[in-house]
């Protein structure tokens, strides 16, 4: 790259008269319009992953029809929080890489571990310029069989596992998951599951809304459902008297 | 072949529709000592006929993996062949890189053949003068593909190219209808009763000819000397099935012609022996 020097901000064709202080990029080094948790289990027929429908503006809950979960190809799909024009502009990435994939029409087809791994090196490469794509991205799909389930963040970091969550749902659904999820849940089982953990990020996270989606990936296809929301119980009793631990907290 | 007015650049048409400085690149690929492919429903098998110049010379080295699951087989400028198959090493690991997946042997067949095709539209380059024989196995299945100097690809069951590769075609021939159902040992025994075709009176051992073999779930792997000459001493006692002859005998025609599956892309110069060549030799 000729003539780019680090840490100056970038975009800039050439000094200008109102930026005579040049330092570093920090336009790339914090979000906007952020979707919160995104939660995926494989279960026994394939892959089921679920969001809600939120997206945050800071504090504010600014859009609530916001789908953050999206198909890529036969055999995929990807689920994100984080920055949504960040995920919009992911998306596009990957329609380009589906599309050639579809033109070869050679028999050969993409696999939901390729494109995780084709994912990872946009989200490290950026990081390393230090300009990220401020997502944490939930990938599943299944392919010949074989069921995937994976996430990467917004530093590059990759890893597989039986149930994933991003966000706040690390911190509420994994819990859950690793009490409740094994091998052989049906469908019903996995919703189930997912809905009980939604549910809890909806009382706790205050960027969640009652209002989800749940993707459902099999050798068949891809199904995401319609947005619904979710029952809520406001009668338990550790929400009456919630300061009755710790006076004067509210 | 006489020198034509028209063969000076590669970018000069002649009037009869030619690249004839294409045809000539074509023409070292035929001088080059032979290569052999053939294919079953799990392996694909590359051989080549090592000649060395002189007793004292060691034979060239024509067979080369590309990666795990893909190999080649050359005839021709081996030097232009070490460049390809260097280009090749590097689109299988950028591949790789970012799928963390095998590239499929076809795409890469494709792009070589893309690579190649520029070579026959500047006026400052010169064709490839070399011909592969690719052999790689992905998500459908082996391949067995050849690459040409003038950009086109084709997909094989059987073929052979280089010197004397006619003679190993027509055994090949005779036997591709059975190639899908054998097995390792089998396809491996085929491909070196091609080689002995081609190197027609001298003895077949194991330093004058090189195997490699790729299969599904089976890496590339070209043949170290002593299991190569174990698969040929093994030849003397399998039955000779050349002495029953099949009656169905295919009318005499280039075997390009009878072995393609599919051809596309690049220059329409006819290849192999097609196509009007009143100065054949």
């Amino acid at each position: 790259m000729t003539g780019k020097q680090p840490y100056v901000g970038q975009g800039l064709e050439a000094p200008h008269a109102f930026t005579l202080m040049p330092g570093p990029t920090k336009h790339t080094q914090y979000p906007y319009v952020t979707g919160t948790s995104v939660l995926g289990i494989k279960y026994k027929d394939g892959v089921l992953i679920a969001a809600d429908t939120a997206a945050s503006y800071g504090s504010t809950v600014r859009y609530k029809s916001v789908e953050r979960l999206k198909a890529c190809g036969k055999h995929c799909l990807i689920g994100a929080s984080g920055e949504i024009s960040d995920f919009q502009q992911i998306l596009q990435y990957v329609d380009k890489l589906i599309l050639n994939d579809y033109m070869w029409d050679d028999g050969n087809n993409l696999s939901p571990k390729d494109i995780h791994n084709y994912l990872t090196r946009i989200m490290y490469n950026k990081r390393n310029n230090f300009d990220p794509l401020w997502n944490t991205l939930v990938l599943g799909g299944v392919k010949n069989g074989e069921k995937y389930l994976g996430v990467v963040t917004m530093i590059g970091v990759q890893y597989v596992d039986n149930h994933v969550a991003s966000g706040f749902g690390n911190h509420l659904a994994r819990p859950i998951f690793r009490d409740e999820w094994h091998e052989n849940l049906t469908l019903e089982e996995g919703i189930q599951l997912l809905e009980k953990a939604l549910t809890v990020l909806f009382y706790r996270d205050r960027s969640a809304i009652n209002k989800v989606q749940v993707a459902n990936i099999t050798e068949a296809g891809i199904n995401i459902s319609e947005p619904y929301a979710l029952k809520t119980n406001w009668d338990y009793n550790a929400f009456k008297n919630p300061t009755v631990g710790a006076e004067g907290s509210w | 072949m006489f020198r034509n007015q028209y063969d000076t650049d590669v970018t000069t048409w002649s009037p009869a529709g030619r690249l004839h400085q294409v045809e000539y690149a074509m023409e070292a690929v035929k001088q080059g000592s032979a290569a052999i492919g053939l294919r079953s429903k799990t392996h694909v098998v590359l051989a080549t006929v090592n000649k060395a110049s002189s007793e004292l010379l060691s034979h060239q080295k024509k067979l080369f993996k590309i990666d795990n699951h893909i190999g080649i087989a050359m005839a021709g400028l081996t030097a232009d062949g070490r460049v390809l198959s260097r280009y090749m090493r590097s689109e299988c690991i950028n591949h790789n890189f970012v799928y963390e997946s095998p590239l499929p042997v076809g795409r890469l067949v494709v792009q070589v053949a893309d690579k190649a095709q520029v070579c026959t539209q500047r006026s400052w380059k010169r064709p490839y003068g070399v011909g592969l024989l690719v052999a790689g196995t992905d998500e459908t299945g082996p391949h067995l593909y050849q690459n040409c100097p003038s950009g086109n690809y084709f997909e094989y069951q059987a073929f052979a190219i280089g010197s004397r590769s006619q003679a190993a075609k027509t055994y090949l021939e005779r036997k591709y209808e059975t190639f899908m159902g054998c097995t390792k040992d089998e396809l491996i025994r085929h491909a070196l009763y091609a080689v002995k075709e081609s190197l027609q009176e001298e003895e077949l051992t194991s330093s004058n000819c090189g195997l490699a073999l790729v299969g599904i779930d089976e890496k590339f792997e070209i043949l170290d000397p002593k299991k190569l000459q174990a698969y040929i001493d093994s030849m003397e006692d399998a039955t000779k099935e050349e002495a029953a002859p099949t009656e169905e005998q295919p009318p005499h025609v280039a075997a390009g012609a009878l072995l393609t599956r599919e051809s596309s892309g690049g220059v329409e110069v006819p290849a192999d022996g097609d196509g009007p060549s009143p100065m054949e030799t």
